[in-house]
């Protein structure tokens, strides 16, 4: 983590402000005594899709909202292209905001919705029909202008929304999961629209989501969220790979988890053994260390377990275990196996290889199955954050 | 269509049917045939406009006709004025019990009969008046007051009287206005004054049109309000139909003019829908 977020600061640190769209520091909120947002210090950099990722409740739309100007924070400040926002009210912040359901103005048509925020800023209406236009052109609906907000279909909508917004070209995008609800396909094909959008204007996103999948696809950092504070911010695959709360190594990506005490520890790995009777090796997530007796939890991936008809082809993996499959969850590429660990009696998720002797597994077969102690991430045990 | 769900949609209609035939199109009708009944001697009756013609003749039919008119529209105005703010905050700004007991307090006082409202103005206003006491005894005044009897009394119970009809459309269309487009109006630059402007009000549109059309109709066709607090000098068309039938028992008059108000009342809605660029069927859709 230290890492990641030197990474950020060094891209907006001080010296260049100017290079970033965005940034608060220490932004808090209370709703009487609930803390929605707590003490939470970001750094967006100029022109990079940056989204907060978290469960529902977890303060993320609070946040966006004191972004935008709706809310205002208690404690802390809010910076964009280095100059303080809090006294500016919504309607004059450098930043425009698509919302959840869109907020399409019915009453407008497609071009008197993109020309709305225009025509308040008094641009000439010559300008206007030409920025409009152009906006249109941009998401790719030419000649739409004169359509009703009623005859769109869902993803024609996002994309107006879009275009209401660019066309004001705000020094920040503000995104309040506007592809919530979209069906699955749409949302699959809006992602990666949304994200050649982005890359189109050149514009900053904030774009906030409870999806892991929108945010791992489209971002460029994730700030991962939970109960008003960041657990963690960093690129994608650095979230998948090297979770650094127990939080974020639940709530990103799929994964097995055992609840157990540490048995030894030192720099190589820790011996964990588990509740439900296991000994696990593991290794300790950055920045722990855990000692013998403490209690832990074990974390691994489902497509970091290798699976195999016998013992011999799991070869010299540091965790190999047998059992026999329960069902098998068939979803195309991401097919599950959930095997039954033969001594523990406890439930595995696997991912199922595409190729070879896997092809035919059925329920009821004994199978073979193991990791590597590296692939295998152990945090202190938490309280009730359960993801 | 089976005979036994035609049966029962007839026996669903039935009651329906029978009340606007027999309370409604019969009298009508024959209100009708009485109006265009000329007198020309004891028992004797030709068929002819007179009726029409003499409040077209008439500078004090005409002129009542006008003065309630507009008097009824600067009702309507004054009431949709009141009436937005007053809708605004129930629907949009109070939340939960506030929201209830502040609509419950709107309609609280159409519990009573209007007489009886109309009688608790005039308990305020008149010379021996709440208000007028009062006024006294602040010294403000050294002698009583009458605020009964004029114009403005007779504006105050009519906008009293029709606040209902205004609140509770007004409240039922704001209610449905997502905040989330109250928001991005602002979002995308527009100040309280645009995003009314522009957003509020074309959304809250059929409602204000149902609102303003009940209010002037009711205002337009009030009889007690004016007369009790406009006293002998409110010149309103309904007291003129109401001195026709009753008063000189002239039937043919009183029914010709209460068609006059029934067409030239549909021709002010009309028109005030065509000026606005407003239809019904939006407004009742």
């Amino acid at each position: 983590m230290a890492a990641d977020e030197t990474l950020v600061g060094s891209v907006c640190g001080t010296k260049e402000t100017t290079a970033c769209d965005l940034e608060c520091r220490g932004v808090t909120k209370r709703f009487g005594s609930f803390v929605a947002v707590g003490d939470v210090s970001f750094t967006v950099p100029r022109g990079s899709f940056f989204s907060i990722l978290g469960p529902s409740g977890c303060g993320k739309t609070t946040l966006l909202r004191m972004i935008a100007g709706f809310l205002q924070p208690d404690a802390g400040d809010i910076l964009i292209k280095g100059r303080s926002v809090l006294d500016e009210p919504p309607n004059r912040r450098p930043v425009n905001m698509v919302f959840q359901h869109l907020a399409l103005f019915p009453m407008m048509d497609v071009a008197g919705n993109i020309a709305y925020g225009l025509r308040r800023r008094g641009v000439p209406s010559a300008e206007i029909v030409r920025k409009v236009e152009d906006a249109l052109e941009r998401v790719g609906l030419p000649g739409y202008g004169a359509k009703r907000i009623s005859q769109l279909s869902g993803g024609q909508k996002q994309r107006v929304a879009i275009a209401r917004a660019m066309v004001l070209e705000p020094d920040v995008l503000l995104l309040d999961e506007p592809l919530g609800a979209l069906d699955l396909k749409l949302r699959e094909h809006m992602k990666v629209e949304l994200k050649k959008l982005q890359n189109r204007f050149g514009t900053t996103f904030v774009y906030i989501t409870h999806d892991q999948g929108e945010a791992l696809v489209m971002s460029d950092q994730v700030a991962v969220m939970n109960r008003g504070r960041f657990e963690q911010v960093g690129p994608p695959p650095a979230l998948y790979y090297r979770p650094q709360t127990p939080f974020v190594a639940g709530f990103v990506g799929d994964t097995n988890r055992w609840r157990g005490k540490v048995l030894t520890a030192d720099a190589t790995g820790v011996k964990v053994s588990t509740d439900s009777g296991l000994t696990l090796l593991a290794v300790s997530a950055a920045g722990m260390s855990p000692s013998a007796g403490d209690e832990v939890d074990v974390f691994v991936r489902p497509e970091a377990i290798a699976l195999s008809r016998d013992e011999a082809g799991l070869g010299t993996l540091d965790n190999r275990m047998g059992g026999e499959v329960v069902s098998l969850l068939f979803n195309g590429a991401n097919s599950r196996v959930l095997v039954r660990e033969k001594n523990s009696g406890g439930e595995v998720d696997v991912t199922l290889p595409q190729a070879g002797e896997m092809h035919e597994l059925k329920p009821g077969a004994h199978v073979h199955f193991g990791w590597r102690a590296d692939q295998a991430l152990c945090f202190p045990a938490s309280g009730g954050d359960e993801a | 269509m089976s005979a036994r769900t035609k049966l029962s949609l007839i026996l669903l209609f039935a009651p329906f049917a029978l009340w606007l035939g027999v309370l409604i199109i019969i009298p009508h009708i024959d209100m009708f045939l009485v109006s265009i009944r000329e007198k020309i001697g004891i028992g004797q009756y030709r068929i002819g406009p007179a009726n029409y013609m003499a409040f077209f003749t008439e500078p004090l039919y005409w002129n009542t006709f006008m003065r309630t008119a507009l008097m009824s529209i600067a009702a309507t105005l004054l009431t949709f004025l009141i009436g937005f703010p007053v809708a605004f905050y129930i629907a949009k700004v109070a939340r939960g019990r506030l929201k209830t007991t502040l609509f419950l307090m709107v309609l609280l006082p159409f519990w009573v009969s209007e007489l009886v409202r109309t009688f608790g103005w005039m308990i305020l206003l008149r010379e021996t008046g709440v208000i007028s006491h009062t006024l006294q005894w602040l010294g403000l005044v050294h002698r009583p007051v009458e605020l009964l009897y004029n114009d403005g009394a007779i504006m105050v119970g009519l906008v009293y009287t029709s606040m209902l009809f205004m609140v509770v459309p007004l409240v039922t269309t704001l209610d449905s206005l997502d905040d989330e487009l109250i928001e991005a109006g602002y979002d995308l630059g527009g100040n309280g004054w645009s995003v009314l402007r522009e957003i509020v009000i074309p959304h809250a549109m059929p409602g204000i049109v149902s609102g303003s059309i009940v209010v002037f109709m009711l205002s337009l066709g009030n009889y007690l309000t004016p007369v009790l607090m406009g006293g002998k000098n409110s010149l309103w068309f309904t007291e003129q139909i109401y001195q026709q039938f009753i008063v000189r028992f002239n039937w043919e008059q009183g029914a010709a003019f209460g068609f006059l108000l029934l067409f030239l009342s549909s021709l002010i809605v009309w028109l005030g829908l065509k000026i606005t660029g407003q239809t019904l069927r939006e407004t009742m859709g």
